[in-house]
């Protein structure tokens, strides 16, 4: 029973991290249906910054809470505006051509960004100093969930409800659902449909860029690479849970961690990635857009 | 007609042009009696494993500017072109291609095993000689397969056998052996349970590959707490091996990591800071006393201004013995200088070295260092 919920616990924080990051993909992919393949690196982005303004603040002496929460500001700040730039360059012109091009554009980008931080900074692994506070009660189930577990968890719960209230209740989240469900429509009846992209952009980002500092202090070890399969993962958890609806990228991400951590630990690490896709496979089959996903009625 | 008949001529003319143009080039050959040998150096110039093949660039140029200012090879200034493979076996095919249409007749590399098998098949067939400072899959030497491959590192199961008695003299009784499905990492840990079997005290309590760039290996890390090991073997990259250590300690597993050639990097000391300390790795036995050693480590910092990296002195001991042999065989023709590399002895950092049948070098192997401290210290 103890093997049990110490796997369950390890998928969970996996889970939960892969959520985080697929909530930037399937918040994109509802408004504009293109799937951002830039994403895993506005991670990376997070994560590189993160390190720097910790590193910095460390280094003049300020506090360990105080250097996470000014490494996480920094970090959002930074990767929004990677984020946000992005859109203007690589999607906005594209935004009426066929389909594939945006999406050869986003891995075109994906690409330049890994490249440019390995230049600009290193190939090597780098350390990443453990951010996260030691929390008392969590010692109780020492061996079974950690401090770091615990924070990722739950700052993925309230994301994600946070998420989810927003769009519901807000103005902007209003706006973001006529988006989504007709561009022209929304644009006819005065939403500013460029305002709101460039905010989906934003606050995508902004939770990859939340992740990348959380998941780094988590693992202790980044390069320029991680977004590439983080994002893989996150990509896969989207589709899983049905790409487009928030509660589904965080279902996805649970579901795919959660798979992973009892395929390793009932059979073996070397069918962790086997059964993961065999999942989304079989998942896709019967329910073609996702466990959550809308059955989408063709637009003729 | 008239429109077949210039078609007729065009394809003439066009014909002509070739023949023109392959006439060009066996001039050009005849003309160039090679008045310098290039060395070619393959291996991962960029991407994650590059501090594993830079350091082999660098022992190449050293080595090459110390013998072109004795008067070169034969009469023959060396010239070091470099090849990145990223040690990915698709790149280190393309290099060796290159390599070979540059009418390179030595080649020092490749770094990653995978990679330098790739790259083995063209370097055989178009009678190039191949000597890696670093790849250690067994088969590449003990196959057979590959007469024209040299190293002048030991082999993966010389470490694995290492590695298993010095886990028995650490008292450990089940072990845990954690791969990470490479050709290196994967060849390593399959010897290492071979052995242990082999050995009635000892048993395998588990043995799993795990993907290298996972977000984290704590399922893993579970089901070596679970499965009662007294001790842990890993066979792979410094990457993963710096996670799981750092998820082993965080998660309370105290018990001994042992890990490989792969592992003994400062970039896993560095990576895994605190918890780096007290891991077990083999890696090529110290070879500091030697004078040769001083030489080469002096002429790197003059040269380049910082100490010299992984499998430097392997790659600089490699450079010597390619260069010797062209200067022994008085050529590079292919059968001679495998003759001279299986015959002649030349002073390496290495120490005193010539290569056997199979191509192994005859006096390198492997010691059991640990972390103490932040540095990797030789146990004795």
């Amino acid at each position: 029973m103890e093997y049990f919920l110490e796997l369950f616990f390890g998928g969970l924080t996996r889970g939960s991290i892969y959520a985080l990051i697929a909530l930037g993909y399937t918040m994109v992919y509802g408004i504009i249906e293109l799937i951002n393949f830039a994403h895993g690196e506005i991670y990376m982005i997070g994560a590189f910054t993160g390190l720097i303004v910790a590193g910095v603040l460390g280094a003049l002496g300020f506090p360990g809470s105080a250097i996470l929460v000014f490494a996480i500001v920094a970090a959002v700040i930074y990767s929004a505006a990677y984020g946000f730039t992005i859109e203007k360059i690589a999607y906005r012109p594209l935004r009426g051509a066929a389909r594939l091009s945006p999406l050869i554009s986003a891995i075109g980008m994906s690409i330049f960004l890994q490249n440019y931080v390995m230049l600009a900074q290193t190939s090597d692994f780098l350390p990443f100093p453990s951010l996260l506070p030691e929390l008392g009660f969590v010692k109780h189930f020492k061996g079974i969930l950690g401090s770091s577990d615990f924070i990722i968890i739950v700052t993925t719960i309230v994301v994600c409800v946070a998420l989810t209230l927003f769009i519901k209740y807000t103005k902007m989240g209003k706006a973001m659902r006529a988006t989504a469900q007709n561009r022209t429509m929304a644009q006819l009846v005065g939403v500013s449909v460029d305002t709101v992209i460039s905010v989906t952009f934003i606050i995508g980002s902004s939770l990859a860029a939340v992740g990348g500092v959380l998941i780094a202090s988590h693992i202790g070890q980044i390069n320029y690479y991680i977004g590439f399969i983080a994002g893989l993962k996150a990509f896969t958890a989207a589709v899983l849970g049905g790409i487009g609806s928030i509660p589904g990228a965080m279902l996805g991400g649970l579901v795919l961690g959660l798979t992973e951590a009892f395929a390793t630990g009932y059979v073996s690490s070397d069918y962790e990635d086997v059964f993961a896709f065999a999942l989304l496979v079989l998942i896709l089959i019967f329910r073609p857009s996702g466990i959550m996903g809308k059955e989408k009625i063709q637009k003729v | 007609m008239r429109g077949k008949l210039s078609f007729v001529l065009m394809a003439f003319a066009l014909m002509g042009l070739l023949l023109a143009g392959c006439g060009g080039e066996d001039k050009k050959e005849a003309e160039a009696p090679a008045k310098k040998l290039i060395l070619g150096v393959a291996g991962a110039h960029s991407g994650d494993l590059a501090s594993y093949g830079l350091p082999t660039v660098n022992a190449a140029k050293l080595v090459a500017a110390d013998i072109n200012a004795k008067g070169g090879v034969l009469g023959m200034q060396v010239e070091v072109v470099a090849q990145d493979d990223q040690c990915k076996p698709e790149m280190a095919t393309n290099a060796a291609t290159k390599l070979m249409s540059d009418d390179v007749k030595i080649v020092l590399g490749h770094i990653c095993s995978g990679a330098t098998k790739a790259a083995l098949e063209i370097y055989r067939d178009g009678k190039i000689v191949c000597m890696s400072p670093s790849a250690t899959n067994p088969p590449l030497t003990q196959s057979g397969d590959y007469p024209n491959f040299f190293r002048t590192i030991a082999s993966d199961d010389a470490q694995a056998m290492l590695e298993v008695e010095f886990a028995k003299k650490l008292g450990l009784k089940k072990l845990a052996v954690i791969h990470d499905k490479g050709d290196y990492g994967k060849g390593f840990a399959v010897f290492c349970k071979q052995f242990l079997e082999a050995d009635s005290g000892m048993e395998v309590v588990l043995f799993e590959g795990v993907t290298p760039g996972a977000v984290d290996y704590s399922a893993v890390v579970q089901k070596i707490k679970n499965s009662g090991a007294d001790g842990v073997i890993y066979g792979g990259y410094h990457p993963e091996a710096s996670k799981i250590v750092t998820t082993m300690r965080k998660k309370g597993v105290e018990i001994p990591f042992l890990s490989d050639d792969g592992v003994k990097d400062d970039t896993f000391i560095k990576v895994a800071g605190e918890y780096a300390e007290g891991v077990y790795a083999t890696g090529p036995r110290d070879i500091s006393a030697n004078p040769l050693y001083a030489v080469a480590e002096e002429a790197h910092k003059k040269e380049f201004g910082s100490d010299p990296g992984a499998f430097f002195f392997q790659a600089y001991a490699a450079s010597q013995a390619l260069l010797n042999a062209v200067e022994k065989a008085g050529g590079t023709d292919y059968d001679k200088v495998v003759e001279a590399l299986r015959t002649q002895y030349v002073e390496t950092p290495l120490g005193k070295i010539k290569f056997d049948e199979r191509g192994d070098a005859e006096g390198v192997g492997f010691s059991v260092y640990q972390v103490k401290n932040g540095q990797y210290v030789e146990l004795k």
